[in-house]
């Protein structure tokens, strides 16, 4: 689709198929409740959704516009402290509704990204990592420093269902607040579509392709980067808005740098090459974060293992995984794969259960050390980590599994090679 | 996927267990408390604190009512927003009791989720019993009916510290140390008012805040301790910002008193070394008080955990708490907390009773010292506990300002 | 105060001298192989815990030459078998790397020693006081750490100034391709390099372990301030990280130790503003909340104003 060409001049199938998979996501969205209804089911999903929309802004700085900005979650905390704000105001009487809320943080990322814009937008990309890492630290600084604003440890929390009630309802309810949350979610993500398609949004591309030559063209490449900057400032604040409609409380953590390694860590997972990429992270991240750490205590080596093997082996993330497939399952040569990729099967499972099986021991040594229970299974598997069979047993297990790995990789990968016509995605 | 499995093993085998003991009803009590990351000392600590207290509980108070207590635990990375996150969690998994310690910060957020959830959907109460979180607000201008706090507030600590400090003769210069954050400020707060114009030849020379966690090294501030020519030093510092405190100390020859509020964990003592000998810390327990039961308990607990018993709150709560549940003949947490709200224990370090103003536990306080040659001392410095100071429960009580906003 | 003051300038050149040896590896990988390595820090706290062991179980004089050795050799491995494979995929995924890498060490330190700090002490040979200020005794070993410093930049300036191999590393510097193709083995020097500068921060581990404390947050506590010290002084410059090091230490160092208010401090200077004014919030803040501000504020005005660092040869 050519930036310049209208929406009339799209044939009406086309426009069906862009916008039929947004319908099904708000059918989703409107259904989800009733099928995962309990309240931590209902939680859950907002915070996919707020992670879902920050995904998404970092990404358009991050895989649309090549900038790569450690100090993004500053937007999302600072336009939540404001939406936090907005909400005492509205505890103390004035008309400010809820649903309101995300659009006061949204205000607030915008005019804090077009003040930190005018830092960065000039900076080329390492420098831009390092510049947006050390305005982030001095930012999460500041904030502890001015108590009045910002709460000092204890952040600043209100009550979401203490404004005026709008329709009868008074948000206060977690059903009530997961339809405020996710219905923004739905309309931030679809802005965020549009702009893609937008002049600007492309211009956003070009600039992180090639900015001399864009420069040659015509156009300020950090001018460009600047505008990118502040409507990726705009998105992170609403998120920023949303948290504080479903936490009701915002804190000096929400800026630091424990939430810009998290959306780091999703956009990369999920694949900064598409649009989606970024909600699937967002999805499958939270997912890990608070769901896995109630079953395992090892998440966080799965965190950092998931992240480095990705890197090396899947930089395209989970999203360009399925672009490499895709077409080939579409035109039917799918199956010309299945072979081989069948093969590295064996592999796949002893090597991920060798080191799940190593990890979840080396965490429960760790917890009977510091006190723990002892016995109990590791996992379904009756294993005394305090005994060298089982550690034999993963260890093996792991080895033959990566040595299985690198056997039947190769085959594989020149199966898809094949099957793609020789042509790389 | 995993996931999936693992969660369906784990409800089989929970509806098994009560399908089974079908004779005692379980009352889940969630422990919100760091379990990961750099915290998680402290809740692991905590944990193994609850299991033993929920065991004594269980065959104390609860013995014979067909109600037993069950410890669920739940990480929160002493963040607040994940801590409102397990809570949910928690609630769907029928836990009607929560306890949290470390953190204030968390305990605020917790304490105010809780008194919303609670107004939003009365059916599903929860009760908020703080084991460790002393920011004196809690209990005063932020009070919350649902919440009872089972350690002494930090306005109290100090004001027993301070009595104990102006008893010392030999004291007569104090410089005021502290971490600059809600609790850090609170303890200045109290040392500065509580020792001004007690004794015409005792007076504050100094006083001064560090940003936490950040200094590396404490030689300039023991240089001005010096300088001002302080024989007492008060601080609520806590982690490396007391370890490295009086390490430096030591390091320099500095022979002032150490008052301080946290010397008593085992891995501070481990850090510090013989160079703790003297400091002194006020507390509502410590390893050496002479009594047979804490002594039968802080013995089985070392064998059983390899670790030093000290989290006594932890004790005091659950056994209160089973004391309430038995009292109220059910476990709804209305009717609980009713109970628990006019309650004494008489624990073997001395009588503990809730006031029903602003839901502060009332119970004595210590002042000891590290020394060697007592009774019991840690395992990895030959240095103990001596009391040398103690106040009666009653004696311990602050004025208040709390109006409970929701009491029912 | 004049001791006081003393005290608090020894300590800045102590803490300065030990950003150097951890900015000094980096800043080469940096300004060499482009590469913002995350796990910079990591490799230092392994070099504490590694010490640690070493010196519990045989003494600290073998662990001050052993594990530095240990760290570069682990870091030569990743860079061997890691980097290079990410290599291809840019700066980004290089960077990410080093980011998951960064995470798993520090899972992996607790795994193997706990979550608690590890009691790493100086050794009773180095433990005696030095010289006395006003009073105050001065620890010796914070001047060995001072020695130590001093002496790894002496050995490192001469090596890159006079070796032929530092002849080579100083034109991969800046021209990689051509020292390539003069029939130089690039990828060797890069691996020779990350694993000399993990191998650095290592022996900074070592060094600062026993003297502050060897616990789990130790990466995370210095990680991002290294970074501003590099850019500061300039990618690839080691005199400029000496000097960009002991400048930041001593503003820390100085900063971290005055309790006072901005207002009052400007009034010193004779900058008088209204304490209870429209921004009293700003002019109550105290010094030493401000200090840690103060590196990234620098590092985010340098690069402000000129995109290219201090005295960097490279700016992408």
């Amino acid at each position: 689709m050519s930036a310049t060409q209208t929406m009339s001049t799209v044939p009406t199938s086309s426009l069906a198929r862009t916008f039929l998979p947004w319908l099904l996501a708000a059918l989703l969205v409107a259904v989800m409740p009733q099928i995962f209804g309990s309240g931590f089911a209902i939680s859950l999903l907002c915070r996919m959704a707020i992670a879902a929309v920050f995904a998404l802004s970092f990404n358009m700085l991050m895989g649309q516009g090549g900038m790569m900005d450690f100090g993004h979650a500053v937007y999302l905390g600072l336009g939540g402290f404001l939406a936090m704000h907005a909400m005492r105001a509205a505890n103390a009487g004035w008309w400010i509704p809820t649903p309101a809320l995300p659009l006061v943080g949204a205000f607030g990322g915008v005019v804090m990204a077009a003040v930190g814009g005018l830092v960065v937008a000039r900076s080329t990309r390492t420098a831009f990592a390092m510049i947006t890492m050390g305005l982030a630290e001095a930012i999460v600084a500041l904030v502890l420093m001015l108590p009045r604003l910002f709460g000092g440890e204890e952040g600043i929390n209100a009550d979401r269902s203490g404004g005026p009630a709008v329709f009868g309802w008074d948000f206060g309810s977690p059903i009530e607040a997961y339809y405020v949350v996710s219905s923004w979610a739905l309309l931030a993500a679809l802005l965020m579509f549009l702009f893609t398609r937008t002049p600007l949004g492309r211009l956003s591309n070009a600039v992180r392709d090639n900015a001399e030559r864009v420069g040659f063209l015509g156009y300020d490449p950090a001018r460009v980067r600047y505008l990118i900057y502040i409507f990726s400032g705009l998105f992170a604040g609403l998120a920023g808005g949303l948290q504080a409609i479903n936490d009701e409380i915002i804190t000096a953590a929400n800026i630091g740098s424990n939430a810009a390694g998290a959306v780091l860590l999703m956009t990369f997972i999920g694949g900064t090459g598409t649009f989606i990429g970024p909600v699937i992270g967002a999805v499958l991240v939270t997912l890990m974060q608070m769901a896995l750490g109630t079953v395992t205590d090892a998440w966080q080596i799965y965190n950092g293992l998931i992240f480095v093997i990705m890197v090396l082996w899947a930089p395209g993330g989970i999203s360009g995984i399925i672009l490499a497939h895709a077409p080939l399952v579409r035109n039917g040569r799918g199956r010309l794969l299945l072979p081989s990729y069948l093969r590295t099967l064996p592999g796949f499972v002893l090597a991920i259960a060798g080191t799940v099986g190593l990890c979840e021991m080396a965490y429960r040594l760790q917890s009977i050390r510091g006190g723990g229970p002892r016995g109990g299974n590791i996992l379904f598997l009756p294993a005394d980590p305090e005994t060298v069979a089982p550690w034999v047993v993963a260890a093996v297990m792991t080895t033959v599994g990566i040595w299985l790995l690198a056997v039947t990789a190769p085959p594989a990968r020149g199966a898809w090679m094949h099957a793609s016509g020789g042509t790389q995605a | 996927m995993r996931f999936v499995t693992r969660a369906a093993a784990a409800v089989a085998v929970l509806i098994s267990t009560a399908v089974s003991v079908h004779a005692d009803e379980v009352i889940r009590v969630g422990l919100i408390d760091p379990m990961s990351g750099a915290f998680a000392v402290a809740g692991r600590l905590g944990e193994q604190h609850f299991r033993f207290a929920i065991e004594k509980a269980n065959a104390g108070p609860l013995a014979g009512t067909g109600k037993k207590l069950e410890l669920v635990v739940l990480d929160n990375e002493v963040s607040p927003e994940k801590s409102l996150t397990v809570l949910r969690k928690a609630i769907d998994d029928g836990v009607r009791y929560v306890t949290q310690g470390n953190g204030s910060s968390v305990a605020f957020a917790l304490s105010d989720a809780i008194a919303k959830h609670n107004k939003r959907e009365p059916n599903r109460s929860v009760l908020y019993l703080n084991y460790a979180a002393v920011d004196p607000s809690l209990t005063n201008d932020k009070c919350n009916w649902w919440h009872f706090r089972f350690d002494a507030d930090s306005d109290m600590k100090m004001h027993a510290l301070t009595d104990y400090l102006v008893s010392q003769k030999d004291v007569h210069k104090a410089y005021v140390f502290n971490m600059d954050y809600s609790f850090g400020v609170a303890v200045e707060r109290g040392a500065m008012s509580m020792l001004k114009d007690r004794r015409p030849d005792l007076q504050v020379v100094g006083n001064e805040r560090i940003p936490m966690g950040k200094v590396k090294d404490f030689t300039p501030y023991i240089a001005k301790f010096q300088a001002a020519g302080a024989d007492a030093v008060v601080t609520g510092n806590w982690g490396p910002d007391l370890s490295l405190l009086v390490k430096a100390a030591t390091d320099t020859g500095y022979k002032g008193r150490f008052f301080t509020y946290y010397l008593g964990s085992r891995d501070v003592v481990a850090e510090i070394g013989m160079a703790g000998k003297g400091a002194a810390i006020v507390a509502v327990f410590y390893d050496n008080i002479d009594n047979p039961v804490l002594k039968e308990w802080a013995s089985e607990f070392e064998k059983r955990y390899d670790n030093t018993f000290g989290s006594w709150t932890a004790m005091t709560s659950m056994m209160m708490l089973g004391q309430a549940i038995k009292q109220a003949g059910t476990s709804d947490p209305l009717a609980v907390g009713k109970a628990m709200s006019t309650m004494t224990w008489e624990s073997p370090a001395g009588a503990v009773s809730v006031r029903a103003d602003n839901h502060q536990v009332l119970q004595p306080l210590f002042i000891a010292a590290l020394d060697t040659g007592t009774p019991h001392v840690f395992p990895d410095v030959p240095l103990g506990f001596r009391g040398i100071g103690r106040i009666d429960g009653k004696d311990t009580a602050m004025p208040t300002t709390c109006k409970f906003p929701n009491a029912p | 105060m004049m001791d006081q003051l003393l005290l608090i300038l020894l300590n800045g050149l102590v803490y300065g001298l030990l950003l150097f040896m951890l900015s000094s590896g980096l800043t080469l990988i940096v300004g060499m192989m482009g590469v913002l390595n995350f796990a910079h820090a990591s490799f230092y706290m392994l070099g504490a815990y590694i010490a640690y062991t070493l010196s519990t179980t045989m003494n600290f004089w073998v662990a001050l030459v052993v594990a530095p050795l240990i760290v570069g050799v682990l870091g030569a491995i990743v860079e061997q078998y890691g980097l290079r494979a990410v290599h291809k995929h840019g700066h980004l995924a290089e960077l990410l790397f080093t980011f998951g890498l960064a995470m798993i060490i520090g899972e992996v330190v607790q795994l193997i020693w706990g979550r608690m700090p590890v009691p790493y002490r100086v050794p009773p040979s180095l433990d005696f006081p030095l010289f006395s200020i006003g009073g105050t005794a001065y620890p010796a070993y914070r001047m060995f750490m001072v020695g130590v410093s001093l002496f790894m930049f002496v050995v490192l300036y001469a090596a890159l100034a006079r070796t032929r191999l530092g002849l080579v590393v100083r034109a991969a510097l800046t021209h990689p391709d051509m020292v390539s193709m003069l029939g130089h083995n690039v990828p060797r020097v890069f691996t020779l390099v990350f694993g000399g500068g993990c191998a650095l921060a290592g022996l900074a581990g070592v060094i600062a372990g026993n003297a502050y404390q060897t616990d789990p947050g130790m990466a995370l506590a210095l990680g991002a301030i290294v970074f501003a010290v590099v850019v500061m002084g300039g990618l690839g410059s080691i005199s400029g990280a000496l000097f960009a090091s002991i400048i930041i230490g001593l503003v820390q160092t100085v900063s971290i130790g005055l309790d006072m208010k901005l207002h009052a401090a400007l009034g010193k200077i004779g900058l008088h503003v209204d304490p209870a004014g429209l921004f009293s919030d700003v002019w109550d803040i105290s010094i030493n909340r401000a200090a840690p501000v103060v590196p990234f504020l620098l590092l985010v005005i340098i690069l402000a104003v000129n995109p290219k660092g201090l005295a960097g040869s490279r700016s992408s």
